[in-house]
């Protein structure tokens, strides 16, 4: 197990070098001068020179790539221009929130997704297959940000079923004390229901935008897998010794199928905290995405380039994990060096 | 997004003849009138994206304050925007630019990723190491966060939007390629062709690129859905296309704002053309999937 | 298998959860009474004005935290809101003032105290000052506008006397020294919280405050919120009602409208004019609005290079603009014009006022003939952070523009992007706004149209005979000569309304809304909330 996780590690370095640089590359090309934004308004030319000189963004290029590997060796990403504040402090922050947020809504999608695609594939051909295809294929054709506020205008707005889209928390609610830096888990742990209740309340929305527009995949998935299942030598002993429909399906069926769709939740996982960017945006969501987005608009380098280091590191050591629990559940499978 | 195949993908035979072609089309059709749907929808958007500009009742730029945020009327069906735009003509002509971005991005990534993934299934070794480097990297950012600094970093036009959701889609293809090529490497036809005296680059021109097209197909017409949900989103943020230019992204992003003060049409609109759309993309990719190689279909 | 369970029980969650009254009120309705909410588009990412790259936000943290020696009294306008006055100054953390010749001496109030228990002294009043004119950036030129330059014109004279000595006469200084700028800082603090790099010890105030004004900053999360609580032993004025203040960012419009229509935040400020105009006549919410001072949107045209540098181009656009269609489509009807006046040639001193331009098609294609200059294809460009009114008026613009030869494309220019852009001066046609926080026509024309050509002359107009106009009014105000003033300055609009290197469109308001149990809502000149008059019913 050791040894092929350690061969694994070293296929991903490569990798994650390539990121380091093209982020580098990336924000050094983004428009914009920072040192005119340091400078202020009414800035003069000499007063430019000097923030400039402070910044270090009079040396050269691969003179600024070193210095960057090396405050990045330190576990230092830099400061953010538009809040002032340590990327690394910044992004442990609002990880949580993102990765919340995330989470619920992949439990809500598979709690549509997952019984719809088995509906699906067993019932194949009739019209649950093809209201299932077209439910799936809808979800993922809407824009998620027009999703977003669609839900906001009806359960907020007119029918006032969900609270106010502000954030995390209700403004006169406290932050539960953080033990995980999620909000549902962290209320749970320290008893406090009302705060439970309200960061549920927020979540909901936000969660249900994301939720919609991650059934296709899963769906598809569990009906393609379903199926082929199905027609597989096991299930038709299963059925011939006499089990009943509903054992085969949910009992052998479906623990088999699942594998493919474990691995399909692992990239709609990391698709889903890129992606999400929208969603924060609209509900004001204080998460990485929003975080990245306004600091790419802003020019405002160090941020970016935290964020998508971040979600690389987050995705490699996703797909590491994946790999092991397939190998885990499914002992046919071997894992590759 | 894709789908994780599970059966070996299986070897298509080469070209029947085209009676054969119908009657399979019409019998797939039959059973899936969904797919007729897409097919028709299709046609549609392809209509309004030739013709569109020259038959819209009003001009999409003439602004006209006196009508300005009216609801949908006998004159302006969808309404009009902020500065009086009608809306209807705005959402026919933006057809023409998105279609046109959704099929050039895929069209210059099918060259980029489809050539590479091919090359690095048929070849193999350094080639194919190195196009695997170059697709684990770009897999390895959140897509559409590097879709918008690319964008952020060239400047905001289209072309850029264009090639930016070509980078972004560059790992799929290269994937969905590199296996259809694998496969194919040492197909009957191809060590024929070789014993012929073809060389290389011939085989993978002439042999395994016709051979893989309608799977690529399936794959192109899925991926023009994304390009125009990828645009949109661009446009959302606002690094999309330039305004006054009509594009459903941004007609969606300025109706936004208007959605709480009930003018909902603003964004409804052009947020169910582009839903329309993409939908049908998706929807024709499955039929062409069901067309073109049954054991797939999902 | 439980999982049928599990979904059953997360449904009847889900459905409880669901249902909640947009109040967790219930506990602690006291506090929620004495607790403000308020809600804008952006946050603070500095606490301290003096921060370097601090934006406008920060400046709402530094105005509420910090005293500064002297305040402007108020006055009430005519449509009953009320507004700061520019022309009465009140104490503040000053008790008296005596004016000289070429200094003004202040005398502290006995028991002002720091947050932090610490008395204020005169030495900590000269730190600030000092503070003030050396960390660079906006900070010390905006003192520089009030010709506070020198260290060595503030002086300690004993622990409770404070004197500034003037470098030259200027009406300006003393306006100067009651904008946010001049706070007074927690100096003994600072100086434990500085080192080397950082003898000001910016790194400190940029997230904690250290000041004796009304409110202390108690939590900041950036990009979040920012939690005020009261200073219950303030001395700059009478005690603020509200014990805690939460300000939240909520970077969309319509969820900001939302919540307030539902009565989850008490107020909105800076609202777009159409949220506000709609607000208004739905009227469930108090809605405040006033003309932004010695402020103005104008179409800015450089006259350095071409084709803007002929004037009759510019004169020819100054008539092909669709001002009516601007002001009613773009801000909705709440704007002042300033367009459509008698003349260019102008009769009256106010700041800003209309030019004698209108929409006139047939004039504009006239002056383009004459000019001499073929057709123009050429780019308009904004900032894409203000691109809620200036996209349309771009469009507009643009639409206008075209019938008379001059092609443009629209250029939305992100964010940080649109400093860098404005001090490169390349942009050939921008659609811009610009108030100056000392409302005198000549402090917004040293900005904008003189030869030390700032940043903010956006348009690079340099002219000797401006220069002369502008220093001249300066002067004449400095030594009260109001005959010469008053000619200087009819003369410099005039010059400047002539020769139009900017077109102006109109003056915006600023657009408040807030529920109808809170009264004491005052408009300053820096455009940002003082909490301190603010009362909850």
């Amino acid at each position: 197990m050791l040894a092929t996780l350690g061969k694994r590690m070293v296929t991903v370095i490569p990798t994650l070098i390539g990121v380091v640089i093209v982020t580098f590359l990336l924000t050094r090309v983004l428009p914009g001068d920072p040192a005119v934004y340091f400078a202020g308004p009414a800035a003069t030319p000499q007063s430019i020179a000097d923030i400039r000189k402070q910044l270090g963004l009079d040396k050269s290029l691969p003179e600024q790539f070193a210095r960057y590997v090396s405050d990045l060796a330190h576990g230092n990403l830099g400061n953010s221009l538009s809040t002032g504040q340590p990327v690394v402090k910044e992004i442990k922050s609002r990880l949580p929130a993102s990765a919340e947020l995330t989470f619920l809504g992949l439990i809500l999608s598979i709690v549509i997704a997952v019984p719809l695609g088995i509906l699906a594939a067993v019932k194949q051909g009739s019209w649950i297959d093809h209201t299932c295809r077209i439910v799936a294929t809808a979800g993922v054709s809407l824009p998620v940000f027009f999703t977003g506020l669609l839900l906001v205008y009806l359960f907020y707005f007119r029918l006032g079923w969900s609270p106010a889209p502000i954030g995390r928390l209700d403004a006169f609610a406290t932050a539960p004390p953080t033990i995980t830096g999620f909000y549902l888990i962290d209320s749970v742990l320290t008893g406090n229901l009302e705060t439970f209740k309200s960061a549920f309340g927020q979540l909901i929305l936000p969660a249900l935008t994301l939720g919609i527009f991650s059934l296709a995949p899963l769906a598809r998935m569990t009906r393609a897998s379903m199926l082929a299942v199905l027609a597989s030598d096991f299930v038709r002993t299963a059925r011939a010794s006499g089990l009943d429909s509903k054992t085969v399906i949910l009992v052998y069926a479906f623990r088999n199928a699942m594998l493919p769709v474990v691995t399909t939740l692992g990239m709609v996982f990391s698709f889903l905290l890129g992606a999400n960017v929208l969603v924060e945006k609209v509900f004001a969501w204080p998460g990485i995405g929003s975080y990245a987005v306004e600091a790419l608009i802003s020019s405002d380098f160090a941020p970016v380039q935290g964020f998508v280091l971040a979600m690389a590191i987050l995705y490699v050591v996703l797909n590491l994990i994946i790999d092991v629990l397939y190998g885990v559940i499914d002992p046919r499978v071997r894992l590759e060096g | 997004m894709t789908d994780i195949s599970l059966s070996p993908p299986a070897a298509v035979p080469p070209k029947a003849p085209s009676n054969s072609i119908f009657r399979h089309a019409r019998y797939v059709i039959a059973e899936n009138p969904v797919t007729g749907l897409a097919f028709g929808l299709f046609l549609l958007i392809a209509i309004c994206a030739l013709i569109g500009p020259y038959v819209v009742p009003h001009d999409p730029l003439a602004s006209d304050t006196t009508a300005s945020l009216q609801a949908p009327t006998w004159r302006h069906w969808f309404g009009t925007d902020q500065l009086g735009r009608d809306i209807f003509s705005r959402v026919i002509v933006a057809t023409r630019l998105d279609f046109a971005v959704a099929l050039f991005s895929v069209i210059l990534v099918f060259a980029m990723g489809g050539l590479a993934g091919i090359a690095a299934g048929f070849f193999g070794g350094w080639t194919d190491r190195i196009v695997g480097r170059i697709s684990d990297t770009i897999m390895a950012f959140p897509l559409f966060v590097l879709a918008m600094g690319i964008v952020a970093a060239l400047g905001n036009t289209v072309t850029n939007i264009v090639i930016a959701t070509a980078i972004i889609n560059f790992p799929l293809y290269v994937r969905v390629a590199r296996a259809e090529a694998n496969v194919r490497r040492e197909a009957g036809f191809v060590q024929a062709a070789r014993l012929s005296g073809n060389g290389d680059i011939r085989i993978v021109l002439t042999q395994i690129l016709p051979n893989i097209m309608p799977i690529m197909m399936v794959q192109i017409s899925l991926t023009m859905g994304y390009a125009i949900l990828n645009a949109a989103g661009l446009s959302f943020i606002g690094l999309g296309v330039r305004p006054p230019t009509p594009e459903w992204g941004i007609m969606v992003a300025e109706g936004a704002a208007n959605i709480i003060s009930g003018e909902w049409w603003i964004a409804l609109f052009p947020g169910a053309a582009l839903m329309i759309a993409v939908f049908c993309f998706n929807l024709l990719g499955d039929g062409l999937r069901d067309l073109v190689d049954p054991q797939r279909r999902t | 298998m439980k999982r049928r369970d599990f979904l059953k029980s997360a449904t009847a969650l889900a459905a409880t959860s669901a249902v909640t009254a947009p109040a967790v009120f219930s506990a602690n309705a006291q506090t929620r009474q004495e607790t403000l909410l308020l809600v804008t588009e952006n946050g603070p990412n500095n606490l301290d004005i003096h921060g370097v790259g601090t934006n406008r936000p920060g400046y709402e943290a530094s105005w509420n935290c910090y005293d500064r020696l002297i305040t402007h009294g108020k006055k009430t306008l005519a449509d009953g809101s009320i507004s700061y006055d520019r022309d009465k100054f009140v104490p503040e953390l000053a008790e008296d003032m005596t004016t000289g010749d070429m200094s003004v001496t202040f005398k502290l109030k006995k028991n002002a105290k720091f947050q932090d228990g610490t008395p204020v002294s005169a030495k900590d009043v000269k730190w600030s000052f000092d503070r003030a004119v050396s960390v660079g950036g906006f900070p010390t030129v905006q003192m520089k506008a009030g010709s506070l330059i020198n260290k060595e014109q503030f002086v300690a004279v004993d622990d409770s006397t404070f004197r500034v000595d003037f470098v030259k006469k200027d009406r300006l200084t003393m306006p100067d020294l009651a904008v946010i700028v001049p706070g007074i800082y927690n100096s003994e603090l600072l100086k434990k919280n500085a080192t080397e790099k950082d003898p000001w010890a910016l790194e400190y105030t940029k997230s904690n405050t250290a000041g004796s004004g009304a409110y202390k900053v108690v939590s900041w999360k950036p990009g979040v919120e920012v939690v005020y609580e009261r200073n219950d032993d303030w001395a700059g004025g009478p005690l603020p009602k509200l014990k805690k203040v939460i300000w939240r960012t909520i970077p969309s419009s319509g969820n900001r409208r939302a919540l307030m229509e539902r009565g989850d935040a008490d107020i909105s400020f800076d609202l777009p004019a159409k949220d506000f105009s709609e607000m208004k006549k739905e009227g469930k919410l108090n809605m405040i609005s006033n003309p932004i001072g010695n402020g103005m949107y104008s179409l800015e045209l450089n006259v350095v290079k071409p084709p803007f540098n002929n004037e009759k181009v510019r004169q020819a656009v100054a008539y092909a603009i669709p001002y009516p269609k601007i002001v009613e489509a773009a801000m909705f009807g709440v704007a002042n014009p300033l367009f459509g006046g008698p003349s260019n040639n102008v009769s009256a001193i106010t700041w800003p006022q209309p030019t004698g331009y209108k929409t006139d098609m047939a004039k504009a294609k006239e002056l383009m003939a004459a000019s001499g200059a073929g057709p123009i294809e050429t780019t308009i460009s904004f900032d894409l952070g203000d691109g809620v009114n200036s996209e349309p008026i771009a469009t507009l613009i643009q639409e206008s523009l075209a019938e008379i030869g001059i092609k443009t494309t629209i250029n939305k220019v992100p964010g940080s992007n649109w400093r860098s852009e404005m001090a490169k001066k390349s942009m050939p046609m921008m659609v811009n706004f610009f108030s100056g926080w000392l409302d005198y026509p000549e402090y917004f024309f040293f900005w904008c149209y003189s030869g030390q050509n700032a940043i903010f002359n956006t348009p690079s107009y340099v002219s000797k005979d401006m220069d002369a106009l502008i220093d001249g009014a300066r002067g004449a105000a400095a030594i009260g000569d109001r005959e010469k003033y008053a000619t200087d300055v009819k003369g410099f609009i005039t010059k400047a309304y002539d020769e139009v290197p900017r077109v102006p469109l109109f003056q915006p308001f600023l657009n408040v809304a807030t529920q109808k149990n809170i009264s004491g809502y005052q408009y300053w000149f820096h455009r940002q909330v003082d909490y301190r008059t603010l009362v909850k019913a």
